[in-house]
């Protein structure tokens, strides 16, 4: 305020109607300065209290999973008695259903992009499969679960084994691996290829050969990231009426399974009967967010050491 | 020599035979691969308009759109008014936290934030979009219900508020950073001009970049609805099962993708008009998604101005 009075004094030298304009401009110039510093610090707050719920979550998670998170916990036995019980055989679920999401996503999502970007002539098919797979991308994870349930559970007499489950998670995540790997496909320079026909190389040689290496770590980024989202992913396993208490370990990808969100789940419903089940979903939220971190961590060493700059 | 000459040959036959063989059989292998992920959305399009057909068959339409909801019952009844009715409270309360927020973020991030700053926050806004949604149930449930409950006491332990509000936190980093990605797309040069006209960093923002974007930010903000539409496990968890008509958001409200979970997990047998009904929602929900991102795609195809 005080520096506004220095400035508007010194229009007193001027004619009296110019200066009465300039004192309703420099009015107003400083209220429009001021609400846009005003509405900075607003949207600036809005931003600062959005990350303090992330904050918040984590603390809350944490508070509650610590006493509860150690190595009996990770390799006991679920157990109906909160003290004893472990998430083992969440654990090895998740692996078990990773070991048929990965490669059956890699070898769909690798194959349907090489071909969109590579083979594919632009036209109606083109088209067609893109549009389809972004509509794929934003079918609710529900709906997933539903078609798993008709087709793979009880057409195909899968029930809610490993292999049903992983089936239905690897078309969840297929979308999203494809994408990945169109837009690390788009990222290799034409030059290579041109190079590489230019010594008399064929398609198949130059896609195998030159585009392929290059892509790679773009993909496998993608990919990681991709596939991630398969293991925090609940909603079409219920669907498919995974269990809630399984006791074995599962040995064979037809066996019934649990997974860590499953876990989380059933132990979050259950928390009326048994408080002390909070503290076991929180414990396992924690190893879940542990392992979800660790392979984003991945996922980004390799995008750092292995991507090529053209 | 006419030994060696009849080998060459025969060498350069082979790779020939073998060029043409993988130029070939490659492409038809990579476009059957393609074809799985059109088959998918044949697979769901099929299985839901086949099994909601035998519900629609059984249960009139004037039952469906009652608000009478006992799928249990000796003589159950299948009115979806709650659900839908459920389904759109929350979404609701998710887009008044997701869009004033997501949309600040994004001004913020585009127009005034440092580069610094820039690269310190949309890393921590991608883990905010990373957490699984189990997380962010188990947060709604004993963290967000609870402190609410002491801001009004008639909160009861499981309502539509506490996962509304956590579902638009959920949401935020998606309305931001596509809205932020069409915000940044606006040419520099129509900015500079009107700095160089005199306006502040906020009469550019919305005068000038706000108008220019406006197609990605409504894209952005029908996404973030569909994807509220669609959201499962925060509201499976926080908001309950209850199947009473209400528009009370202090009290439990099953949404339509709770009804799916609830009906399943309880393991509905099959062949039953409960086991339908689970395809009739599920029908809708597609159809509810697949009518928003038709109209995201059509906005941001429609208003986009070239530059």
């Amino acid at each position: 305020m005080e520096d506004n009075k220095v400035k508007t004094d010194k229009t007193d030298q001027m004619s009296s109607p110019l200066k009465k304009s300039f004192k309703a401009d420099s009015r107003q110039i400083e209220r429009r300065v001021k609400l846009s510093g005003f509405l900075r610090n607003v949207f600036a707050v809005s931003i600062a209290m959005t990350l303090l719920v992330l904050v918040f979550l984590l603390v809350d998670i944490v508070r509650d999973a610590v006493g509860w998170l150690d190595w009996d916990f990770l390799t006991g036995n679920l157990s109906i008695f909160p003290e004893k019980a472990g998430i083992f055989g969440a654990i090895m679920g998740t692996v078990y259903m990773m070991l048929i999401v990965i490669p059956v996503t890699f070898i769909l999502g690798v194959s349907t992009a090489i071909y969109l970007e590579e083979y594919a002539k632009p036209g109606r098919l083109k088209d067609f499969i893109n549009i389809n797979l972004s509509n794929l991308a934003s079918v609710p994870s529900v709906i997933f679960g539903l078609l798993g349930l008709a087709l793979f559970s009880r057409l195909m007499g899968l029930g809610g084994s490993i292999l049903a489950g992983g089936l239905t998670m690897s078309l969840l995540v297929l979308p999203i691996v494809v994408v990945a790997a169109q837009e690390a496909l788009k990222a290799v320079p034409g030059f290579l290829r041109e190079a590489s026909y230019g010594l008399g190389a064929d398609k198949w040689t130059t896609v195998s050969r030159v585009v392929l290496p290059v892509a790679l770590p773009g993909m496998l980024t993608g990919f990681i990231l991709g596939v991630s989202r398969a293991i925090g992913e609940t909603a079409p396993l219920v669907v498919l009426g995974i269990p809630t208490l399984i006791m074995k370990i599962p040995q064979s990808v037809m066996d019934d399974f649990t997974t860590m969100p499953i876990q989380i789940y059933y132990w979050t419903l259950d928390t009326v009967l048994t408080p002390e089940y909070a503290n076991l979903a929180a414990a396992t939220i924690v190893v879940l967010l542990v392992v979800l971190f660790l392979m984003n961590s991945v996922a980004i060493f390799i995008r750092n050491k292995f991507e090529k700059k053209f | 020599m006419e030994n060696q000459t009849k080998i060459r040959e025969m060498i350069q036959k082979r790779v020939k035979e073998k060029k043409r063989y993988m130029d070939k059989i490659v492409p038809l292998f990579l476009l059957f691969m393609a074809l799985i992920s059109v088959f998918t959305t044949f697979g769901i399009v099929l299985t839901l308009i086949t099994d909601a057909f035998r519900f629609f068959a059984a249960v009139p339409l004037s039952e469906v759109l009652s608000t009478d909801l006992a799928p249990l019952n000796k003589d159950p009844r299948f009115g979806f008014v709650p659900l839908f009715i459920g389904t759109i409270t929350t979404s609701l309360i998710a887009m008044l936290v997701a869009v004033p927020i997501g949309l600040a973020a994004a001004i913020y991030l585009s127009q005034f934030a440092s580069q610094r700053v820039r690269r310190l926050v949309k890393p921590m806004l991608e883990v905010l979009a990373g957490i699984p949604t189990i997380v962010y149930g188990f947060f709604a449930y004993s963290f967000v219900t609870p402190m609410l409950m002491n801001l009004i006491p008639t909160l009861e332990s499981k309502n539509a508020l506490s996962p509304g509000l956590v579902m638009g936190i959920m949401i935020i980093p998606m309305v931001a950073s596509l809205s932020e990605d069409a915000m940044n797309s606006v040419p520099e040069i129509m900015k500079e001009g009107a700095f160089g006209l005199g306006s502040t960093k906020l009469e550019v923002a919305f005068k000038v970049v706000i108008p220019a974007a406006i197609s990605g930010i409504l894209a952005s903000i029908v996404l973030g609805i569909s994807r509220a539409i669609g959201e499962t496990m925060i509201v499976t968890i926080a908001s309950g099962s209850s199947k009473a008509f209400t528009l009370d958001i202090t009290q439990s409200m099953q949404t339509m993708t709770g009804y799916i979970v609830e009906f399943t997990s309880g393991d509905a047998a099959s062949g039953t008009t409960g086991y339908y009904s689970l395809y009739a929602v599920g029908l809708l929900l597609f159809l509810f998604t697949m009518v928003m991102n038709q109209l995201a795609h059509y906005i941001s195809k429609k208003y986009r101005e070239a530059y």
